[in-house]
């Protein structure tokens, strides 16, 4: 196993990756060649950290990202309520975005917010304690 | 009835506020390890018997003691932010309410084993608490109480498996978040290949703890294997979800019952993803590592629950999440999924429960890391337990 220095550039490779995602919200292929010079590493390598992690993305997305937790706790409180209320709500499923380019929608796994359960987050917000009532009102927040 | 060690400041202090930590005797604990040789703080927490609150119980101070020892140019501390186990958000309560009582945890554990780098590595979804901790490490600071370290907040980006230690390695330095195979272990050769010491939030706040009362007071909490107190997540099915802690070793029906309100239980299952199902008659079963424990998720499930579907679930999540760097995992995981989904839609037989215990044999002897190992725990506990529920879904020949 070859030994990096901590201060090396090649420890800074996710970090860069998230700055580049919160900086325009998609790896392009672009970013991902930049960055892989700028390493001096193969542009597969970088893919494949980009790739790896759920919270980046090589897609576009919208200026809004929802998660909604599907994991079993909230399950138990009936995610699917709230997941099928916010797909009327955006008329889109999940992995889509609105034609409008204001919200994506995406299911993940565990926020660790179970005693809110359901949960979701948009961007870096959580949601907790939700009901169909509530979605509208939230969503309304985000532009 | 609860008690309150790792919480006792949750609730009692302001988290923004420094002075109100220093009130409740904070970093107290950290001047008293500072005058002591580093020797004699790990003989401290070595002697308190305290085991990783992670999940893997792993004893603290003798892995304090081997990182210590080992040879290396650096040595780091790593405290696992990563609380990624579904039904788990004990370490958030922790992070939102005491993020003090963690500084001053890891800013002893670096003295003890010569660290002058060390790492918070907290989990994407937690992003909401990066402010209050920065501001938190930022005031210690300035009070001088971190002349001796760095601590660095490196977060996640969405990886259930970088929970996983040496995962959660390779991501701090950048890459993919896959498993390490082992030996070498961290305390010998760790981050960058340097010896490295690995801490859930929960452990590191036990240490001011330890240190200010000493491991003689430790000790007289919990049974012989299990020392001190655990924080548990309880959700699912119950009244008051939420975080509590109890001395190890109380029954499970003092949590799920007394504190978290829950009636007509069918099962619960602790640990997580991967923990194992107690049914209800196991009930009084206690908390402590001679039994079970993991990282103290609780989910509750309520009377009319399909235990199948929730195992299926539990199943999909694994496959989900697994890294994919071993075959019995990355395979195992899928397989089993595909057959759990096949009892839910009528199809199950008895040659797939056989296939499904043998393969769950595989996998918990070949997988490289503790994902792979216990997957298949909850799908062994629930045919134990439940195999009516499996019956039920059976094919009607």
């Amino acid at each position: 196993m070859n030994k990096t220095s901590p201060t090396g550039e090649r420890g800074e490779l996710l970090k860069r990756l998230q700055a580049a995602q919160a900086k325009s919200a998609c790896l392009s292929r672009e970013t991902i060649a930049e960055l892989a010079e700028s390493l001096g590493l193969s542009i597969g390598e970088v893919y494949g950290v980009a790739s790896f992690y759920s919270f980046l993305s090589t897609r576009p997305q919208g200026r809004n990202v929802i998660r909604i937790c599907k994991s079993l706790p909230c399950l138990l409180k009936y995610a699917e309520v709230i997941i099928e209320s916010l797909h009327k709500e955006l008329g889109i499923g999940p992995g889509e975005t609105t034609a409008d380019g204001r919200f994506s929608f995406e299911l993940t796994n565990c926020i660790g917010a179970c005693d809110k359960a359901p949960a979701m987050m948009i961007n870096n917000d959580v949601h907790g304690d939700l009901t169909p009532k509530k979605i509208a009102k939230i969503l309304k927040a985000y532009e | 009835m609860e008690k309150r060690v790792v919480l006792k400041n949750c609730g009692v202090i302001d988290p923004k506020d420094i002075d109100s930590y220093l009130a409740a005797d904070g970093f107290k604990a950290l001047q008293k390890a500072l005058k002591l040789p580093p020797a004699q703080v790990i003989e401290e927490i070595k002697a308190s018997g305290l085991r990783g609150r992670g999940g893997a119980g792993f004893p603290c101070g003798l892995k304090w003691e081997l990182c210590a020892k080992a040879a290396g140019d650096e040595k780091y501390v790593i405290c696992n932010a990563d609380e990624g186990e579904v039904g788990t958000f004990k370490d958030r309560y922790i992070l939102e309410n005491d993020p003090f009582s963690l500084i001053d945890g890891i800013a002893i554990a670096g003295y003890a084993i010569g660290a002058k780098q060390t790492y918070i590595y907290l989990r994407a979804e937690y992003h909401f608490l990066l402010s209050l901790l920065e501001n938190a490490l930022a005031q210690a600071k300035k009070k001088g109480f971190l002349a001796h370290l760095d601590i660095e907040i490196r977060e996640g980006a969405g990886a259930y498996v970088c929970g996983e230690e040496s995962a959660l390695m390779e991501s701090i330095e950048g890459k993919r978040g896959e498993v390490r195979y082992r030996p070498p272990f961290p305390p010998t050769s760790g981050l960058w290949s340097q010896p490295t010491i690995i801490n859930n939030v929960e452990t590191l706040t036990n240490i001011p703890r330890i240190m200010l009362n000493g491991a003689q007071w430790f000790t007289e909490m919990g049974t012989e294997k299990s020392k001190g107190t655990k924080v548990f997540s309880v959700s699912g099915d119950v009244a008051r979800p939420g975080v509590y802690e109890l001395v190890l070793g109380s029954p499970l029906r003092e949590l799920v019952e007394g504190l978290a309100k829950a009636e007509r239980v069918k099962a619960v299952q602790i640990g997580g993803a991967t923990g194992r199902i107690i049914p209800y008659t196991m009930i009084d079963a206690p908390l402590s590592f001679e039994s079970v424990l993991g990282a103290g998720a609780v989910t509750v499930f309520g009377e009319n629950r399909d235990i199948v579907a929730i195992v299926a679930k539990t199943m999909e999540f694994l496959a989900e999440e697994s890294c994919g760097k071993c075959a019995p995992c990355r395979e195992g995981t899928e397989v089993m999924a595909e057959a759990l989904e096949r009892f839910l839609g009528g199809e199950g037989s008895d040659s797939d429960i056989k296939a499904l215990e043998e393969l769950a044999q595989t996998m918990m002897l070949s997988s490289l890391c503790g994902l792979g190992q216990a997957a298949p725990i909850p799908l062994v506990d629930s045919l134990e337990h439940f195999r009516g529920d499996y019956e039920h879904h059976m094919r009607r020949s």
